[in-house]
């Protein structure tokens, strides 16, 4: 057994659709506990006995906050790989 | 979110190396990458520059956003090449 150059091409497919499944997941894991983190900095100053209404609100309102900023992030990035590299 | 192919593609290259499944994974370590970078710009660049979670990002939390991604590319930058200069001065390297 040579590894995976042994693989059909139904077998690469779908190697390689678990690979990319994995990292979406993992992305996804790591976006998830980024925004806890932050959105429970900004919205629980003093953690109660419950999440009132008003922490609820403002976690709500934090994580699509954080989801913007994450898009608006990764454009200005893009935009400024593209630059180096046209400067190159 | 520690993607490391390394190893893996390493192993992809030597003999029987398929060439599509190497192509893939470089791919698509560069796109982990991208987003891993992502990720860590978001997580300071939120401290910077938001102060509470409203309605919408406001005009000059986007500016600022922008900018601080830009900016600390800079002095990465700035930072990597006179380091380099300083190795060079001293002749160290």
């Amino acid at each position: 057994m040579d590894g995976v150059s042994g693989l059909s091409g139904a077998q690469k497919d779908e190697l390689m659709d678990q690979v990319k499944q994995q990292i979406a997941v993992a992305n996804a894991q790591e976006l998830l506990t980024k925004m806890t983190e932050k959105c429970f900095k900004k919205c629980i100053s003093k953690p109660g006995t419950s999440l009132d209404s008003s922490e609820q609100k403002c976690v709500a309102m934090c994580m699509d906050r954080y989801m913007d900023s994450w898009n608006l992030v990764s454009k200005a990035y893009s935009l400024r790989i593209q630059r180096e590299q046209t400067n190159m | 979110m520690s993607t490391d192919f390394g190893d893996f593609s390493q192993g992809l290259t030597g003999k029987g190396g398929d060439k599509e499944l190497q192509e893939f994974l470089m791919v698509e370590k560069q796109k982990a990458q991208f987003n891993a970078q992502i990720h860590e710009f978001n997580d300071f660049c939120w401290e910077k520059c938001v102060e509470k979670a409203s309605n919408k990002l406001d005009s000059k939390t986007e500016t600022c956003l922008t900018n601080c991604v830009d900016r600390f590319i800079d002095v990465s930058l700035l930072i990597t090449n006179r380091f380099a200069q300083l190795l060079q001065k001293s002749g160290g390297m």
